[in-house]
């Protein structure tokens, strides 16, 4: 069963394994445009990456607005 | 294509349409690698008149205005055939927007009916601002079963109570309103452009006679359909042709990738950003290859490049690099680039496969496009020619014959909503002034050099405007402060790398501290990636104040530019 901590800390892992940054530099409440240096189309080849991990299908809109890590795992939360 | 000059306005042509090419595909909405719908212009039509008759049944009239918030889908262009159907006037609101910002809007253009999907709606009626939500029907699409809508109704089942009633036309003149599109104003002040049917039919003759649509020609949909270029190539153009339009409602570059193959697609339009990540993996594709592969692939190239110098030949280019030409789909002919700046080499890397791109430049202001390649021959280093019908002339040109770019055409705006003082600083003696910086070649084509307005377009093709983000900073422990463009302070006659600068003036005595850029750092993380300020700049006098205590722009913009380089300018 995961959690929010879990899901939060998985995002971190994947996007610091795809855009190859260390993760112990990235933190939950992290603007991921600034942390990761990525535009609104990687970010959204963040999404492709995440929804193959936790086997769910997270529509484009989810991302809208949305700019750090935290909220990102909460919208993954709420469909898991 | 239907004769466009028959035609009094956008629901006539539509009609037109419909009955022309009955069973033609017009409508095809993709998500990732499944279908959802696929229309024929006479199943389109059956859907927007049973949408029509119960617009009518609700009280819509002639001239009522209906907003659209939604992304790219059969929706979108069903319901706005309703509308227009209906002699409505149409508001087609950016589903981007904050629900804040969109409450703005709604607000301002008065808009009485809402069409809007299930998510954005949701935000909608959370936020503070809809308290003073005015609009009195609501049509909510894709809402899940036994959901709170608000009020709002669900768009799949409002239809008219008997399946044979059909809504009444109405009949709209030329110089009728036909749109209410913004072009900015999400924080300061809407810029609420409004549009003729004139202005759309116009610019829908002169568009296709450059790049003309058919039946079985197939445009894939992926700017946002409010957008004043996905509306036209992607709605108006091909519809009053006989196309048809694929949506696909996802933005992934891999799903973007397989519509081009799986729906042979001829056209498509995209921003800079998009042709910018398409290049990219064409490029990581090309080094990927074995090298004599390579190499071959190198030669052909070239080869292409030297052969189509001239004027493009798709048959031979298709032969020479059918691989590449493949991977599009095989019928892909051209792809519009616009909403932002493109730089060159993005452009002649396409040109060089034999995949032709139709770089232009225009604004909401004057009717979508002004100016495009003509590809006799292709150049790169230009946003094209005036399209026919379109003026342009620069206005107080300098030595290098440099000036502020002015159009004259029936494609431009009737004027801004509710707002006759900025419609007057706009359109002047009939011309439009454009804020942009250009020169004409001897060869009539059209070179940018930079704004001479205070904004910035970014490679998203969004255009953000200082006053729209100022308010983030608000309540900054600072006597005053202010946005610019950094390119209106110090112009640089580029096109790329647009930044916003903050100017700060702190309180008397009192030193830029530590706290107040981590503060600075903190409020700017609030706004959207794209609407973030580049860096700030610390001012030690009195900003210039009207009467009524706003900052005057322009002399504190004069004053800076005097006394301060961009060098002062400390980056965040």
């Amino acid at each position: 069963m995961s959690t929010l901590q879990t899901t939060t800390d998985e995002v971190l892992r994947l996007a610091s394994e795809h855009f190859k940054v260390p993760l112990d530099k990235l933190n939950p409440d992290d603007d991921f445009f600034t942390k990761l240096g990525i535009n609104s189309l990687q970010a959204l080849d963040l999404l492709t990456r995440i929804e193959q991990h936790f086997r769910i299908e997270l529509p484009d809109y989810e991302l809208q607005g949305v700019n750090d890590f935290r909220t990102l795992a909460e919208r993954i939360q709420s469909r898991l | 294509m239907l004769d466009l000059a028959k035609y009094n306005s956008l629901g006539e042509a539509l009609s037109a349409a419909v009955d022309r090419w009955p069973s033609e595909i017009c409508l095809i909405e993709a998500d990732r690698d499944r279908e959802n719908a696929r229309f024929t212009y006479s199943q389109f039509s059956a859907a927007a008149m049973a949408l029509g008759r119960a617009l009518q049944d609700a009280g819509f009239k002639s001239g009522t205005r209906a907003a659209i918030i939604m992304t790219n889908q059969s929706k979108w262009l069903i319901s706005a055939y309703a509308i227009f159907f209906c002699g409505g006037v149409l508001v087609p609101l950016d589903y981007k927007l904050s629900a804040a910002e969109q409450l703005a809007l709604l607000a301002h253009s008065k808009a009485e009916f809402l069409v809007v999907e299930y998510h954005l709606w949701q935000a909608i009626a959370r936020a503070d601002a809809f308290k003073a939500f005015g609009a009195r029907v609501v049509l909510v699409t894709e809402a899940p079963k036994g959901v709170e809508l608000h009020g709002a109704k669900r768009w799949e089942e409002f239809r008219a109570t008997s399946a044979t009633a059909a809504p009444v036309f109405v009949p709209r003149a030329r110089k009728d309103t036909a749109c209410i599109v913004y072009s900015s104003g999400t924080g300061g002040r809407p810029k609420g452009c409004v549009l003729t049917h004139e202005n759309y039919l116009e610019q829908c003759v002169a568009l296709t006679s450059l790049y003309p649509f058919w039946p079985g020609v197939r445009y894939l949909s992926i700017l946002p359909t409010n957008h004043a270029i996905d509306f036209m190539v992607g709605f108006i153009g091909p519809f009053t042709c006989g196309a048809a339009v694929v949506h696909l409602r996802t933005l992934r570059p891999e799903y973007i990738r397989e519509a081009f193959t799986k729906y042979k697609i001829t056209y498509v339009s995209l921003v800079p950003m998009v042709l910018k990540s398409l290049e990219k993996g064409l490029r990581q594709r090309f080094a990927e290859l074995p090298p004599a592969r390579r190499k071959m692939l190198q030669a052909l190239i070239g080869a292409n490049r030297a052969l189509t110098k001239h004027k493009p030949n798709l048959a031979l280019s298709r032969a020479l690099l059918g691989q590449v030409h493949k991977a599009f789909g095989g019928e892909l002919r051209a792809m519009f680039v616009g909403g932002a700046f493109t730089e060159p080499g993005t452009l002649q890397f396409f040109y060089d496969l034999g995949i032709q791109v139709g770089n232009g430049y225009g604004c909401t202001e004057a009717g979508t496009v002004i100016t495009v390649n003509d590809l006799k021959p292709f150049r790169a280093d230009t946003v094209g020619k005036p399209l026919p019908g379109m003026e342009v002339k620069i206005g107080a040109a300098d030595a290098e014959g440099i000036g502020e770019v002015l159009v004259r055409s029936r494609t431009v705006m009737s004027h801004y909503l509710d707002d006759p003082e900025m419609t007057a600083e706009t359109i002047r003696d009939g011309w439009l002034v454009t804020g942009d910086l250009g020169r004409i070649d001897r060869n009539g084509h059209l070179q940018l050099f930079g704004r001479k307005k205070n904004m910035i377009v970014t490679e998203e093709g969004k255009n953000i405007y200082p006053e729209d983000v100022e308010t983030v900073f608000e309540g900054l422990p600072v006597k005053e402060f202010c946005v610019f463009a950094a390119n209106y302070l110090w112009p640089e006659r580029t096109m790329t790398g647009e930044k916003l600068v903050l100017v700060i003036h702190p309180e008397a005595g009192k030193a830029v501290t530590n706290e107040l850029v981590a503060e600075i750092a903190e409020r700017n993380r609030g706004l959207l990636n794209y609407k973030r300020i580049g860096g700030y700049l610390i001012w030690d006098r009195d900003f210039p104040l009207t009467a009524s205590l706003k900052i005057k722009r322009l002399d504190l913009a004069e004053q800076i530019r005097q006394a301060a380089s961009r060098s002062t300018m400390v980056a965040l």
